[in-house]
């Protein structure tokens, strides 16, 4: 299955057979229709997301696709970062979010090699297990009684432990898959030189994992840094993060129809994820793609 | 455990799995392990238990109530009307997302400097915060809102179509923008897909004269059931748990008729009464089950027949 990541070989024999049967007009079109589509879908809202949030107040009330009579952009995230209390809530999303992925990464790799390679029927059993909770919602109420308990409740190490239990599944998904398209023989000839399995595995293993690491990192930091729900139900009041914060502006009162400040409160807690995504888009695109469809 | 520990003794030349339990030590399952167990399983059996008590934020005690929750939860109409809502939810959000992602995937899929940008820009939503995007289509759906204004420019009057305020039509809305939003993680999962069928296939395919629509619907469609069962399921039943969305569009209304369980979840939690917030969690958690079991074997069934 290593076809599944984008060979490039596949891609071109593939193009000749499309390329001798298309026309220059239907090229044309299919470009037209690619644009259109960009237009309508993407460049429209996130048109409206760019000017309203460059708006003034007055202007902004009733959103529209004009552009603002004056920019206030960075006035606008001036005012955000301020009154929204951005940088604690900034401090906080970081502070879950990467040890979160980090042990995600960690454990979910370690435990992705034994299920990758033992073919018992009992580590299969042990595997589905494992995997179930790519499907199956988390019991958020209990999760918090459980945090309460034992006294992590409102607390980042809570919160990281929550993640964790919910996004290992999807990680050990991914990175069994690319396990198994890993030939075993590499680690064969470390097991005659008398290697041990943390050697073998730290070594060996898990350098050649980088790439469906990389997606995964980007798949678990996607859900951790964007989410509200699960935050809503541990963080609520006592820790602030990005999402949480942008919800608590948004129904506030005091910021009902300050659609300027929503949309720039979107745009700044979105850049930080996009620059990222810019700079590694090939990487993640052909990862996710690799790890998915097994 | 113990059989990794007896393993460790016996000589390696036992075969292949004597080799496999000592090369690839169960241990390094653990620290997945008790992370899932603490804090994924155990919530989950909690929450079988929970559901059947009277566990509220005015009381002191906690004791047993046996099926009272869910009494009164299908007296008051709320519990049909929630697995109503989420089920239908469900449903046009796996057809959207996947509709729309394979779509995209179909028209993108020749590697030109074009595709590869449109590939990239439709994978921004996927990025951007869901309760974000919620707030972006709400500016644009409000009665006067973008999408009303762009109609009156064409038409030359007003126009005042209460997108969001239909208890019909908001909910079909509603989860269109949820496809918007997931449809280029779709499109990634269908290229995968679509790249890893052998050019030989579809080269047979032109000789033997298959227009292009009789090679997508005869050749690849079914050559991409991997992509489609994980697509299909992932859609479905991620949906079920979904939140912000309709969080930030519609806040559940109008009239509940966008109500997904997740929504009447938190509100209940937020009103203190922790059993029925339990109870509904525990709904939300056995309606997947019941529907992912068989749904899952019967999209690996379709992949085994295709394959």
């Amino acid at each position: 299955m290593s076809s599944a990541t984008y060979s490039e070989s596949g891609v071109k024999t593939n193009n000749l057979t499309v390329v001798r049967k298309k026309s220059k007009a239907g090229d044309i079109i299919h470009a037209a229709i690619v644009i259109l589509l960009m237009l309508v879908f993407l460049a429209i809202p996130f048109w409206i997301l760019i000017v309203t949030a460059g708006k003034t107040q007055a202007e902004a009330v009733v959103p529209s696709m004009a552009l603002p009579s004056q920019w206030h952009l960075i006035d606008n995230i001036k005012e955000v970062i301020v009154e929204g209390k951005v940088f604690p809530a900034l401090l906080g999303s970081l502070i879950v979010t990467v040890p979160s992925v980090f042990i995600c990464l960690l454990f979910g790799s370690m435990a992705a090699w034994i299920f990758g390679r033992r073919t018992s029927k009992g580590t299969a059993m042990l595997y589905a297990l494992f995997i179930s909770g790519v499907i199956l919602p988390p019991s958020v109420v209990t999760i918090m009684m459980l945090l309460k308990m034992i006294g992590l409740s409102g607390t980042a190490p809570g919160m990281i432990c929550v993640y964790v239990g919910i996004y290992l599944s999807v990680v050990i998904f991914f990175i069994t898959g690319f396990i198994r398209t890993i030939p075993p023989s590499l680690e064969e000839a470390a097991r005659i030189d008398g290697a041990s399995p943390m050697r073998i595995f730290f070594t060996i293993i898990f350098p050649l994992l980088a790439p469906t690491l990389a997606s995964s990192t980007i798949l678990v930091v996607l859900y951790i840094w964007n989410d509200i729900f699960y935050s809503l139900f541990i963080l609520s009041g006592k820790m602030s993060t990005l999402p949480l914060n942008l919800y608590n502006v948004a129904s506030a009162g005091l910021y009902l129809n300050n659609w300027h400040l929503i949309f720039a409160y979107i745009i700044l807690m979105t850049l930080p994820l996009l620059i990222v995504f810019v700079i590694g888009q090939r990487k993640i695109i052909s990862g996710i793609t690799g790890g998915a469809v097994k | 455990m113990t059989t990794t520990h007896v393993s460790k003794s016996a000589k390696p030349v036992k075969g292949t799995r004597t080799l496999e339990r000592k090369n690839y030590p169960l241990r390094y399952v653990v620290p997945a392990g008790a992370m899932l167990l603490v804090f994924f399983f155990l919530p989950t059996v909690m929450n079988f238990i929970y559901a059947f008590t009277d566990w509220s934020a005015f009381k002191k005690t906690i004791d047993f109530n046996g099926l009272e929750n869910l009494q009164q939860l299908f007296e008051s109409g709320t519990l049909m009307a929630d697995i109503k809502v989420t089920l239908i939810y469900a449903v046009l959000v796996a057809f959207f997302q996947n509709t729309f992602g394979l779509a995209l995937a179909v028209l993108l899929e020749k590697d030109t400097p074009l595709n590869r940008f449109a590939r990239t820009m439709f994978f921004i939503p996927v990025i951007m915060s869901a309760l974000g995007a919620g707030y972006i289509w709400q500016a644009i759906l409000k009665t006067d809102g973008v999408l009303n204004q762009i109609f009156g420019f064409f038409v030359g009057h007003t126009v005042d179509i209460q997108w969001l305020g239909s208890t019909t039509w908001t909910i079909v809305i509603v989860t269109i923008i949820h496809g918007w939003k997931w449809m280029g993680f779709a499109m990634l999962t269908y290229l995968a897909g679509l790249k890893t069928i052998d050019s030989e296939v579809l080269e047979a395919a032109s000789i033997d004269g298959a227009n292009a629509w009789q090679t997508f619907w005869q050749v690849k469609f079914p050559l991409i059931a991997p992509a489609m069962t994980f697509n299909v399921a992932t859609a479905l039943l991620g949906s079920m748990n979904s939140f912000d969305i309709v969080q930030a569009t519609t806040n559940g209304g109008p009239g509940g008729s966008t109500e997904i369980l997740n929504l009447f979840i938190w509100r209940t939690f937020g009103k203190g009464l922790y059993s029925q917030s339990t109870t509904m969690s525990l709904v939300l958690f056995v309606m997947v089950m019941v529907i992912a079991i068989p749904l899952v074997i019967y999209l690996r069934k379709r992949e085994e027949k295709i394959l």
